[in-house]
């Protein structure tokens, strides 16, 4: 949570920052930032867990944002994408797990293993969507949907018939190296990234093709190029969430990747407002807790927990419920296209140039 | 590309940070026991834990695919802390059980017990049915110290996560030798084809031990057919069977496939007799497979005819409880696991994790209604099985296996 918040300060201070360290300034910000929240959650599991599962959501979901709301594609094999890194990172990690870098101590040496891990996981993912994308994207409409949904199953099924990812039980034993700070760290990565491609001439090449796929290419945008490459860094960051997930989730199986998990990121953007990074970390956040939030409030209901027993298994529900009654009273989603700067009360400096 | 360096330069640094704190995590689960961690966490959350309870903390699937064995689980648990506060509790306390939904989702039930564990704070954790699920929970409650017990997983990694999980059930492996026991002994079979549900470990695993201690015993399997959990359609696997001619087929599957399962191969005219595990064990197969089940037969941990007192008196109490519903074997071991629970609770000196641990280890020849428990040195229950025949709606107790 603590990466949106520091985007937007440095956008607000860019107008005094030197050139030069402009580029820098957000890590340079972020990274003490993560460090004392590590810190900080070092002695609470629970809450790093949660912390974990919302950090996630937060990736797959601003990443997907790229293709379906600020691209305007109808991608819903999300979930497929995070597999293929959830497993590729996962089999790495097992496979060095008795590797270490002689010149590092241990700890260190796992974690940059880690980074290798989520990083070979991502680029798989990455090469499976520039094979899922490049001939489904020439087409319009609902096609992307169908094949999207289609690599989803096959991957999937693929995952449960082989016998090095564990087949139906799933693969277990992998080394639990992700922290706090790791997840936050590709969250802060997955939102500048987001960001920088919303205000650049490649993000306006691709909110041209949401508004008007032929009025786009009549204007000579490369439009099955953009689309392409906005599919290839969204199935990259869906890939190192699924990384991610592996390296703290005792067990990866194929169930945790279904076509339900893809809707629920599907439903993540679009709550949030398509096109809007902001609403899909909010949204992201909201829906991640609720079930759990819901079941804070339950046992706090029933004092012996009678009640809270009996209720917990109406929370999902409960769950549907809300999102149903949030969509019909805000069918544009939280945030619309706006981003948090962009409802920012007007005292506060604001950046000069407009976006989108 | 010049903006690259100085972020690569930033996540090492960030890397660097975070592994100072990876020593930590391990030398806290090593060192002192896990009941004492979690106090430091933050207080939010949940109430009780007073001085006069003892929290137990169960994760079932109470939603989801496999409902009704989360359900048949909790109540079995619920019947078994009642029984004990009515007796007093443990040492002058009441005991009490959380149980968190986990939507039949692993991750979801790591989640849980995560919860139970530093929210909650309970000093033992029960459940779950799935093996999947059981195993993400034992690695948490492992690195947390905190003794779990798994009813019904029946997957042999599961207790192979650390000394701190135990279960009160067979394993796979048996449960295939005693149905390839059953075919080859009292069905006189030669010929057995298999159907095996590729989606999950539990079909897989007693596939595999069937198919081997069959052909051992100088039976043949004529062939292998695969499904997945949610196929609606069996037709064609089935057609495949049925060209093989087998005596018998062997679906160690769940319920809610097998019942369909069995009105197709009816329909495709296959009258050979279906034979599973402890898979099929509900209500709900009878419902689906109506007649078309009948005259099958599968391998369970209890069977409710037994006429031991202990049985008769369980069934008994748990009709009275439940709207005169009949246990089910999940129903029957979540009983025996958490009557073990409570057994260690009043043998152990204390409630911390080692102490419980040890307690529950110690476990010999415990009268539990479905068949005595006696844990070995790697912690699963050594007991026999018993094999079900399906006939007018019910399942009629045939014979004993042991092993």
């Amino acid at each position: 949570m603590a990466a949106p918040g520091v985007t937007t300060l440095t956008d607000v201070d860019t107008g005094r920052v030197p050139p030069a360290l402009r580029g820098l300034l957000p890590v340079l910000i972020a990274v003490p930032v993560l460090a004392l929240a590590e810190v900080l959650l070092g002695s609470s599991p629970f809450a790093t867990y949660l912390l974990s599962v919302v950090g996630v959501n937060i990736i797959l979901a601003v990443s997907l944002n790229i293709v379906n709301g600020m691209t305007g594609q109808f991608s819903i094999g999300h979930a497929g994408f995070m597999a293929v890194g959830a497993y590729i990172a996962g089999v790495t990690s097992l496979e060095l797990k008795e590797v270490a870098l002689s010149f590092l101590p241990v700890a260190a040496s796992d974690q940059v293993l880690f980074t290798v891990a989520l990083l070979a996981g991502g680029t798989c993912a990455a090469l499976c969507g520039f094979l899922v994308g490049l001939p489904s994207l020439r087409l319009r409409g609902d096609y992307l949907a169908i094949v999207t949904l289609g690599f989803g199953e096959i991957i999937r099924v693929v995952v449960q018939n082989t016998e090095a990812f564990g087949r139906a039980l799933g693969l277990s034993g992998i080394p639990q190296y992700s922290s706090v700070a790791m997840v936050y760290f590709w969250v802060f990565l997955v939102v500048l990234v987001a960001r920088r491609i919303a205000g650049s001439s490649h993000g306006r090449s691709l909110w041209a093709i949401r508004e008007d796929e032929v009025a786009a290419e009549a204007m000579g945008v490369d439009t099955t190029g953009y689309k392409v490459r906005a599919f290839v860094i969204s199935s990259f960051f869906a890939g190192i969430a699924g990384g991610l997930f592996a390296h703290f989730v005792p067990i990866i199986n194929p169930g945790s990747f279904t076509f339900v998990k893809s809707m629920e990121v599907v439903v993540m953007v679009v709550l949030g407002g398509l096109g809007s990074s902001t609403g899909a970390i909010v949204a992201a956040i909201f829906l991640t807790l609720l079930p759990e939030g819901l079941r804070s409030l339950f046992g706090a209901l029933g004092a012996e927990g009678s009640l809270a027993q009996k209720v917990d298994q109406i929370r999902m529900p409960v769950y549907g419920l809300l999102l149903v009654v949030l969509m019909l009273a805000r069918p544009q989603g939280l945030f619309g296209t706006k981003e948090l700067w962009d409802v920012l009360p007007r005292w506060l400096p604001r950046k000069k140039k407009g976006l989108s | 590309m010049r903006r690259l360096a100085p972020m690569l330069l930033a996540a090492l640094a960030v890397l660097a940070a975070a592994c100072e704190k990876k020593t930590q995590p391990t030398g806290e689960a090593g060192g002192q026991p896990a009941a004492q961690a979690p106090a430091t966490a933050q207080g939010g959350g949940t109430p009780p834990a007073g001085d006069d309870v003892i929290v137990l903390g169960e994760v079932g699937a109470l939603t989801g695919g496999q409902a009704t064995f989360g359900i048949s689980s909790r109540n079995g648990i619920a019947l078994a802390l009642k029984e004990a506060n009515a007796a007093g509790g443990v040492k002058g306390k009441k005991l009490v059980v959380r149980v968190y939904d986990d939507q039949s989702k692993p991750e979801e039930a790591a989640q849980a017990v995560t919860r139970l564990i530093t929210q909650d704070k309970v000093v033992l954790i029960l459940g779950e049915v799935a093996s999947s699920s059981s195993l993400a929970m034992a690695e948490k409650a492992q690195a947390a110290g905190v003794p779990m017990i798994t009813p019904s997983s029946t997957n042999p990694s599961v207790t192979e996560k650390g000394d701190n999980i135990f279960r009160v059930c067979f394993i796979d492996p048996f449960q295939g030798f005693v149905m390839a026991k059953f075919a080859r002994e009292n069905l006189k079979l030669n010929k057995v084809a298999v159907l095996q549900d590729n989606k999950s470990a539990y079909s897989i695993g007693l596939t595999e031990v069937f198919r081997q201690k069959f052909a051992e015993m100088g039976g043949k399997i004529t062939v292998t057919e695969s499904y997945s959990q949610g196929d609606t359609d069996y037709r064609a696997q089935l057609t495949a069977i049925k060209k093989t001619q087998p005596e018998g087929i062997y679906v160690p599957g769940y319920y809610s496939e097998v019942g369909v399962i069995a009105r197709q191969a009816r329909e495709l005219g296959l009258k050979v007799p279906l034979m599973g595990g402890d898979g099929w064990d509900s209500e709900k197969l009878f419902e689906l497979g109506g007649s078309a089940i009948d005259g099958s037969y599968f391998s369970n941990h209890y069977s409710p005819d037994n006429p031991d007192p202990r049985v008769t008196k369980f069934i008994a109490d748990y009709k009275a409880d439940y709207n005169g519903a009949v246990p089910d074997a999940l129903a029957a071991l979540a009983y025996d696991a958490a009557r073990v629970a409570i057994e260690a609770l009043k043998n152990a000196p204390d409630t911390s994790g080692p102490a419980l641990r040890a307690a529950i280890a110690k476990t010999k020849d415990f009268p539990g209604v479905a068949g005595n428990i006696t844990l070995d040195e790697k912690r699963n229950a050594v007991k026999s099985a018993v094999v079900l025949k399906v006939a007018d709606g019910k399942s009629t107790y045939v014979t004993t296996i042991s092993p």
